[in-house]
């Protein structure tokens, strides 16, 4: 199935609700589906391969995902807090194509050849005189590219995931039920277009006719106005936000937030403190941790709202731990763990996470399909499921320490500092040793006074095995994120690898 | 019989029901109402959905056989029900997740 279909069908069932915007200025589904098949008709025209869209969240960006749907063309998001001239290089791949961008990034991406540039504006207030609706194509295969992401890439180039109109329309229909959003709800997007999290938020939220407001660029008081402005009762975040958010209402006098109904967050650990404190700061409030990569049409797994109040208030430990893990697979996901050898691991055992199911794409424009010939696709993440089969992701293959042989993932140590109060971020990795190989280092963003490096050692010993206890403690004021919020654990290796052997 | 491919569109020859189909290949007796399921854009025929074949479909939800074979997604609603020959299509219940994204 097209994507297109969800918005048409929306735009049947609910033609004068709002779509995108504010709830007296915004734009309703009617407007929305005939503002995607007249840019189809101005995309189809221009001769363009691709849809490229470079600049901050708008009303705009919905209507190219669905009007590129509607040309049967792939919709391509760029990064446009890249520098100019990676930027440069990535829109080069996309050509011939049309870019949609906003002002401050159009002079950046003027010199791009075989790219037809389109402003914000002309997508949102065609011109009637020469843009007129056309028929919508017959949009029936459900195998063209809707949507390619770049990876951010951790070695190399870029990568392009391919996400198929069958992917996203198999994720959609198998976890959102359509129109069941009550008339009052409203989402607050914050997640930039280009991040996956981007274009299942806009998909999942037409199909469940839920209004969508967006945040240009995240900053925690607009984020907080905006939620009471705007009647907001969905938010999707990722940690470094929500830790922005708590902080900010805490400066605020720390008085609860009783509109909310839903906060999702996912795209990185999530520091204890935090959430903790998030969940006295919104006590009504359902908290969704979900787990996701952009090659498999964003959540494959969450933790629930039931979990997670109940880790809050429970003195059983296995209850508590459950604040870290990613919950259990969506209905229609299967994940297993798995060695080095590719069995199976029993619960408990941490290995690479492999996941199968229609809306698992595993596929790169440069690389082809990942997918195992019976459809399993190979995370690169390393985690283990419980006795209860709750998922614990532990962090990328890349970087998983090896000391003396011995395979450690960063995230079980972080899980452990991060539940000190006095630990506001932390990240595990591994620094170049002569006795081991590697041994394990810990870079610590304080929440005030540090505490001791002796005291957090042992607070790992206490908890893990000894080869996890840090042999180098440092502290810094920022960890290394990318700006979909992902640690980058490898810019920490590099910068602290000349800490040697000793103990500091 | 019609041939299904996921994606294809139909329609009921006696009500305003259309679909798309989600999952399923190969030539299938897909009826709607009782009667044979149509192309989209083919003219309907004169009938009515009777009996155990007027149930009727609603917009949005996803209709299956037994074995999870078939699956279509309703576009349009209608007053017949959905049917491979003369065995019923049920309701495939999207598990009531919490919104994640």
């Amino acid at each position: 199935m097209n994507i297109l279909t969800l918005l048409e069908m929306a735009a049947e069932a609910t033609p004068d609700r709002i779509a995108v915007g504010s709830s007296t200025e915004g734009i309703t589904y009617a407007q929305l589906h005939g503002l995607a098949l007249v840019a189809a008709g101005k995309f189809r025209r221009s001769e363009a391969e691709r849809v490229v869209v470079c600049g901050e969240s708008s009303p705009a960006v919905p209507v190219a995902i669905f009007g590129a749907a509607a040309a049967e063309l792939p919709y391509v998001p760029l990064n446009y807090r890249l520098p100019d001239g990676e930027l440069r290089k990535l829109a080069r791949r996309c050509s011939p194509g049309v870019l949609i961008a906003d002002e401050p990034t159009a002079p950046r991406l003027a010199e791009v050849p075989d790219m037809a540039l389109m402003s914000y504006d002309s997508l949102l207030h065609p011109d009637p005189a020469t843009d007129e609706s056309p028929e919508a194509g017959p949009c029936d295969d459900p195998d063209p590219i809707a949507v390619l992401l770049f990876t951010s890439g951790t070695t190399g180039e870029p990568k392009s995931a391919i996400l198929r109109h069958r992917h996203l329309s198999s994720y959609i229909l198998g976890t959102v039920e359509f129109g069941a959003a009550k008339s009052d709800e409203a989402t607050l997007v914050s997640v930039p277009p280009y991040h996956v999290a981007g274009v299942a938020s806009m998909l999942s939220s037409i199909w469940s006719g839920r209004r969508i407001v967006q945040l240009a660029s995240f900053e925690p008081d607009k984020w907080l106005d905006t939620v009471e402005q705007e009647g907001i009762t969905h938010a999707m975040v990722v940690p470094t936000m929500l830790t922005r958010i708590v902080e900010a209402l805490d400066r605020r006098g720390g008085e609860p937030n009783l509109s909310l109904r839903t906060l999702s967050y996912g795209g990185g650990r999530m520091p204890t403190a935090v959430i903790r404190r998030a969940l006295e700061l919104f006590p009504i409030t359902a908290f969704v941790n979900a787990y996701g990569l952009t090659e498999t049409s964003s959540t494959i797994s969450l933790l629930g709202p039931d979990d997670h109040r109940l880790a809050q208030y429970s003195d059983n430990p296995e209850e508590q731990t459950r604040l870290t893990s990613a919950g259990r697979p969506l209905p229609g996901v299967e994940v297993e763990i798995r060695d080095r050898d590719g069995t199976a691991s029993p619960p408990g055992v941490v290995g690479e996470i492999h996941v199968r199911g229609d809306q698992i794409s595993g596929e790169y424009l440069e690389k082809g399909s990942l997918l195992s010939s019976d459809g399993w696709f190979p995370t690169r993440d390393n985690g283990y499921i419980d006795g209860a089969g709750y998922l614990y992701v532990l962090g990328r293959n890349d970087d998983v320490i090896v000391r003396g042989g011995e395979n450690i993932s960063p995230g079980e140590i972080e899980d452990v500092l991060l539940s000190d109060d006095r630990v506001r971020d932390a990240a595990a990795f591994g620094v170049p040793s002569t006795e081991w190989g590697e041994c394990v280092a810990a870079a610590i963003v304080p929440t005030g006074v540090p505490p001791g490096p002796a005291e957090l050692r042992e607070l790992v010993k206490a908890r893990l095995r000894t080869s996890r206890v840090p042999t180098h403690v440092v502290f810094v004021d920022e960890l290394p994120y990318n700006d979909t919020g992902k640690l980058v654990r490898r810019h920490l290796r590099t910068r602290f690898a000349d800490l040697g052997d000793d103990t500091d | 019989m019609v041939e299904l491919k996921p994606g294809a569109k139909f329609q009921s020859a006696v009500c305003t029901t259309q679909v798309i189909i989600v999952k399923g290949s190969g030539e299938v007796d897909l009826r709607c109402g009782g009667s044979p399921m149509i192309a989209t854009g083919d003219s309907r025929i004169d009938g009515t959905p009777a009996g155990p074949n007027s149930d009727g479909t609603l917009l949005g939800k996803r209709y299956g056989n037994d074995d999870g074979s078939v699956e279509v997604l309703c576009t349009k609603a209608g007053e017949g029900s959905l049917s491979i020959a003369d065995t019923p299509l049920e309701i495939v219940q999207t598990k009531a997740l919490p919104a994640s994204d």
